[in-house]
């Protein structure tokens, strides 16, 4: 970067135009607020600023008792909230050395992998109409509609589910879900392939996608990248596979990789993991076991003094909970999150340095962030 | 006296009241397309099927507070809109919507007037709109219309290059600049210039697409990225003149293309005997319809396609368009004179 030659009595240093872009942008999805600096169109620099919508809800859970933090859970990736409450959950059952019983395993397996297609769905609908294609935003919204009927026939929700308790489910599923289930798989199917016909080949899609906002192995490593956006960088880190919670074990899936690292390679990685997911909800749904849904929990839950670390693969990537007990009372003695959004938007400023304003929206699309969660 | 001052004037309040008509009903029509498209039923409260809604959104953009904002520049912030708006409507001159006919025994034209220079005078009003957006972007005195307006302008500019060479093959085709003596040529040469021109005709659909402003060229009001572009300030009537210019182009593009290339008022094949029977439809009926094809086109391609980025639009304006034109200028000009 050049450094801006200074002109004694100008007014203005006219090498370079700040502007900015958010907090109420609509391509910023969400109360992100980047602050660019511009050369022409070409972005030389840009900061991000976050924090416009902390609500606190790590401290918060620090002053509620254990099954109130669920549905904070909810709060923080408000698109993805069924994946945030299985993760606590499951950190405060490994805090208490609980056994979830099979069948709670695998019905929180198909909630989460019915919760990264609607999540995935929001994604691909608000890429592609950063990067100009609307329709495909209303296709996809469409089908996430038919994911929140079935969250809401479960559990009564459709956004924030608090659809989670410690040990196993609140309630058990509804008589005839799973096949409603399987029909949403088999519909499901034939609406990726729309996705795919509208974006994968064309031309456009192509020419604004590809070589935008390369990062690639260790790099985006380093940055701290996890989920989509890493594996998109070659890197075949998931959780899922890796360090298998839930039902994850006793599934047969792959994890799919990018080798470039750009735009188009983590839009494709998440499109393969429609499909993965598909698969896994297929599989799930079919060998879902007969048997209790809530496991031996204590009435007044009040973990043995000690800390724990548990990550699960959330649709944004790694989601972490790291939960300290002394022992004595009824709430958590800290409370941390690791926000996949958050860390993946370290990314930004790396990843649109160089590039047009055009791209800065085409990649806080690509990163999939939520602000929710970046904030919390 | 009749037929100095009586008919054209009529003429010209039809045209003129028929435009602005047709152009509120093209923002239904957009709507309700783009919403078929997306699976949605686009505006249905407003009247049987919202056809009433282009009324409701004139009396809201009427009634709206009319905002300048005080940094902006007042008076080419007034004017912006104007520049924008007039040239759109005054193109339609020479537009001819139908050949000679006779009415109450009287001859009329359908068309206002038959200029012997008609292309070149579309081309230059049509490119006086330009300055609209670059004005509007510039008074703004913000910074998201101002990086939208350079955009505009580098835009239409190098896209007018690639239309006007483009043209110029088809005066060449039909050795004269008047709109009416274009379809009269494609009539007596049994030929209509989407099948003698169409590299020519693809061009200037493509080149009109970005002279509009219509999506995948609509760079200058991206809104995922500039936030509405250069009429980010704007509101109420103000912003409604912006938006009806850009319809009222979009109506216009298709007319020209429509006149150049599909033989205007003609029915299709108009030299077949066997096909004279389609003579019974009036020929301002054919030429709608034909228009009308290439709005819907035009309606299509923006709820299918994602956006051009910056960089891109001006490659393909400069590195592909504009040789493609020069080609088939050359191309052309050099059979016309084999043929001769």
């Amino acid at each position: 970067m050049a450094t801006p030659t200074v002109h004694h009595g100008a007014m203005f240093d006219t090498n370079e135009l700040v502007i900015n872009m958010g907090p109420q942008h609509p391509s910023t999805h969400g109360v992100l607020r980047v602050v660019l600096r511009l050369d022409g169109e070409k972005v030389v620099d840009a900061d991000v600023v976050i924090g416009y919508l902390h609500r606190g809800i790590e401290k918060l859970s620090e002053n509620r008792n254990w099954t109130q933090i669920v549905l904070l859970t909810d709060r923080m990736d408000y698109v993805a909230a069924a994946t945030n409450n299985v993760g606590y959950c499951e950190t405060v059952e490994k805090l208490m050395q609980v056994e979830v019983p099979r069948r709670a395993r695998y019905v929180r397996t198909i909630l989460c992998e019915l919760q990264r297609i609607a999540s995935h769905c929001l994604w691909v609908g608000t890429h592609a109409m950063d990067i100009g294609a609307m329709t495909v935003f209303l296709y996809a919204f469409r089908e996430r509609e038919l994911i929140l009927d079935l969250f809401e026939e479960f559990c009564g929700a459709r956004l924030t589910y608090n659809s989670m308790r410690i040990g196993g489910l609140p309630q058990d599923l509804p008589p005839g879900w799973d096949k409603k289930v399987l029909q949403f798989c088999d519909i499901m199917d034939s609406k990726v392939a729309e996705y795919e016909e509208l974006l994968t080949h064309n031309r456009i899609w192509l020419e604004r996608t590809k070589g935008v906002g390369v990062i690639l192995g260790e790099e985006a490593v380093a940055l701290g990248l996890s989920g989509p956006p890493l594996r998109g960088s070659g890197v075949p880190r998931d959780v899922r596979k890796d360090e298998p919670y839930a039902a994850y074990g006793e599934v047969q899936f792959d994890v799919p990789i990018g080798t470039s690292g750009d735009t188009y390679d983590r839009y494709l990685v998440r499109l393969e993991e429609f499909r993965q997911s598909l698969r896994i909800i297929r599989q799930a749904t079919e060998g879902i076991p007969e048997g209790p849904i809530v496991g031996k929990v204590p009435r007044l839950i009040k973990p043995a003094a000690g800390e724990t670390y548990h990550a699960i693969e959330s649709p944004k990537g790694e989601l972490g909970y790291f939960i300290v007990s002394d022992g004595k009372s009824t709430n958590p003695y800290r409370f941390r999150v690791r926000p996949p959004s958050f860390c993946n938007l370290q990314a930004l400023r790396r990843l649109v340095k160089g590039h047009l304003i055009a791209d800065v929206v085409a990649l806080i699309g690509s990163l999939d962030v939520v602000l929710g969660e970046v904030d919390r | 006296m009749v037929d100095t001052l009586v008919i054209p004037l009529l003429k010209i309040v039809i045209v003129l009241n028929a435009t602005l008509v047709a152009v509120t009903y093209m923002v239904l029509l957009e709507r309700k397309v783009i919403a078929w498209a997306q699976s949605r039923l686009g505006p249905m409260r407003v009247g049987p099927y919202g056809i009433l809604q282009p009324v409701a959104d004139a009396v809201k953009l009427m009634i709206k507070e009319d905002i300048t904002p005080v940094r902006a520049d007042k008076w080419v912030f007034t004017a912006a809109p104007i520049i924008s708006m007039v040239p759109a409507l005054i193109v339609y001159a020479v537009i001819p919507f139908g050949p000679k006919i006779t009415l109450f025994g009287r001859q009329v034209s359908l068309y206002i007037t038959d200029i012997n220079v008609g292309l070149l005078y579309i081309v230059s009003v049509a490119s006086v709109g330009v300055y609209g957006i670059i004005l509007a972007g510039y008074a703004s005195n913000s910074k998201f219309p101002l990086l939208a307006s350079l955009r505009a302008s580098a835009q239409l500019i190098s896209y007018e290059v690639a239309v006007t060479l483009t043209l110029v093959s088809v005066i060449l085709m039909a050795g004269t600049l008047s709109m009416v003596g274009i379809v009269d040529a494609q009539y007596n040469q049994h030929v209509w210039y989407v099948i003698a021109q169409p590299v020519a005709f693809v061009l200037v659909l493509i080149g009109g697409l970005a002279e509009t402003n219509r999506a995948p060229f609509d760079l200058p009001e991206a809104e995922q990225e500039l936030t509405g572009g250069f009429h980010t300030e704007y509101s109420g009537m103000r912003f409604a003149l912006f938006f009806l210019a850009e319809y009222a182009n979009m109506i216009v593009v298709s007319s020209v293309v429509t006149t150049l290339f599909l033989g205007g008022w003609l029915p299709p094949f108009p030299n077949t005997p066997a096909l004279h029977f389609l003579y019974a439809i009036p020929s301002w009926i054919w030429f709608f319809l034909k228009s009308f094809f290439f709005l819907y086109v035009f309606i299509w391609v923006r709820a299918t396609l994602p956006r051009y980025r910056y960089d891109q639009l001006m490659r393909l304006g400069w590195k592909v368009l504009i040789p493609l034109a020069i080609l088939n200028l050359v191309v052309t000009g050099i059979v016309k004179v084999m043929l001769m």
